[in-house]
């Protein structure tokens, strides 16, 4: 009986037990998957809370209810990896020997690396963030009664989980503020420390003109130092100050800690892996998967699902002593929401960025790239049956893992 | 990919003037194209060169600021103050290595 122990029970490592206890024989394999707590929670559906699209319980189920038969759940908090000794210990002081070991711990926002960020004097009541349950329901309640003033929305430091999160989040607040007829009480400014809206030009210029278009200012190249917590104010490492009197920001991500504890991170906690085949950098009998690796992808859902689909694959011949075949190309496929119930559709991979054209998606038809719809809104809301009924469950959804240029324009080459 | 003449050498760079070959690189390119960021160079500004140098070769990657910071031991205000407003990227482009990957 061969041991493989999967850490995580999250999009990825949920998908990863579904695709290998189909794969691999329940008598000569068996399977483990460890989470801290029960709690699944349907993470697109976070940005959505904030403006009252979704009760916070309507995101969250029992991790248990995913697992297929044969994989035991073991809830419990991780020590360390001893991965030297081929073991994993939990902080209850069990031991899980493993022949292999997954990591798909994820990547979680985290206020304290910024100074003045977790200060309770304003930690969840002028600042917030919107990628946890807590932050994103605090953050429900004090849009509900705000009357108005400077909103930044603000990134600390790429990587961070979905990385258009934040766009969309001010494209949707700028529509509820107008909705509320409250839009001209209300100044919001981007705050990025990357160049432009975004990382990759076509689709930085594209989203650019959209932040212009609903009068939202961009301040790039901004690296937050520290957060006055007195005056409300965001000092940059150049000097720069910007006042707000209401922060919604993503904090620096990082990985789990006892990934740094184990030897196994780099300085963010993430797994140094191959980024074709997420095999760590380290040790041969050891993967990373979704946002708990290093590869340089979207740490997003999308990206996770696309890669396990080929790791299985990979897994089932790596186990048999030979060579991997299959080949990730970094293929994310990302709706954008832009608010008034229209949203967009980037798929791009390692080497493509995101171009404009046509989506080919079987039965449902062609969805527009990189252009503001209804029915990518659309495809964005009907994701949360997708995810739940088919995706992590590791059912086939009609999108291929690696990017196709079909229908894609190719941008002019210089 | 283009090559242009630093410093009476031959050298391949990207559309955006990063070299692109790890060994066409020596430290009178680095003086030459720290001159056309205006940086001036000092002690402090080569023990971060140094450092993405030798970070590059056994990583195959450049470093992040970050990392400049917590394994290189240069805090990150500082690398703003020594190549200002857009270090990780001047960094790298007198270190003559790839932009970091930062960010999708």
């Amino acid at each position: 009986m061969r041991n493989i122990v999967v850490l995580g029970g999250g999009t990825a490592g949920t998908m990863v037990v579904n695709k290998l206890r189909k794969k691999l024989k329940s008598g000569s394999w068996h399977i483990t998957i460890v989470d801290q707590d029960n709690d699944h929670i349907y993470q697109p559906g976070l940005l959505l809370v904030p403006f009252g699209v979704y009760e916070p319980i309507q995101l969250v189920k029992k991790r248990n209810h995913f697992f297929p038969h044969g994989v035991t759940f073991i809830e419990a908090e991780i020590d360390r990896v001893e991965a030297q000794l081929n073991q994993v210990i939990l902080t209850d002081s069990r031991t899980l020997p493993y022949d292999y070991l997954i990591i798909a711990t994820g990547t979680s926002p985290r206020p304290d690396q910024t100074p003045g960020m977790d200060d309770p004097k304003v930690w969840r009541k002028t600042v917030f963030d919107f990628f946890t349950l807590e932050g994103s329901t605090a953050l429900r309640s004090a849009l509900e009664k705000w009357e108005g003033g400077t909103l930044v929305v603000q990134i600390c430091e790429m990587p961070i989980k979905c990385p258009v999160a934040p766009l969309e989040f001010a494209f949707l607040a700028d529509a509820f503020f107008e909705k509320k007829k409250m839009r001209e009480k209300v100044k919001i400014v981007y705050v990025t420390p990357l160049e432009g809206a975004f990382t990759k030009p076509v689709c930085s210029q594209q989203l650019g003109y959209m932040l212009h278009d609903r009068q939202i200012e961009l301040e790039p190249d901004f690296m937050i130092e520290r957060i006055d917590p007195q005056t409300r104010t965001m000092h940059s490492m150049d000097e720069r100050e910007i006042p707000f009197d209401l922060l919604v920001t993503v904090p620096v991500n990082m990985g789990a800690d006892f990934i740094a504890r184990s030897g196994l991170g780099d300085e963010l906690n993430y797994v140094p892996v191959d980024k074709e085949t997420f095999l760590s950098k380290k040790f041969t009998n050891v993967f990373a998967l979704g946002d708990a690796s290093d590869i340089p992808a979207s740490k997003a859902g999308s990206v996770a699902h696309f890669a396990v689909e080929l790791f299985a694959d990979n897994f089932v011949e790596y186990v048999e002593g030979k060579p991997m075949t299959h080949r990730f190309d970094g293929h994310a496929n990302c709706f954008i929401e832009s608010g008034h119930g229209k949203g967009l559709l980037i798929d791009f991979n390692y080497t493509t960025e995101p171009l404009r054209g046509k989506f080919p998606i079987p039965i449902i038809g062609p969805l527009p790239l990189l252009k503001e719809s209804r029915l990518n809104h659309l495809g964005k809301l009907a994701f949360r049956w997708i995810y739940w009924n088919l995706l992590i469950k590791g059912r086939n959804i009609p999108i291929p893992a690696l990017m196709s240029m079909a229908g894609k324009e190719r941008p002019v080459e210089k | 990919m283009p090559v242009i003449e630093i410093a009476s050498k031959q050298v391949h760079v990207n559309d955006e003037g990063f070299m692109t070959e790890y060994e066409e690189w020596s430290e009178e390119i680095a003086r030459v194209l720290a001159q056309q960021i205006e940086v001036d160079l000092t002690e402090e500004h080569w023990k971060i060169i140094r450092f993405l140098r030798e970070d590059f070769k056994t990583e195959g990657e450049t470093a992040t600021s970050r990392r400049v910071q917590t394994v290189g031991g240069v805090p990150i205000k500082e690398q703003f103050v020594l190549f200002p407003k857009k270090p990780a990227k001047k960094m790298a482009y007198v270190a003559g290595l790839p932009k970091p990957k930062g960010c999708v």
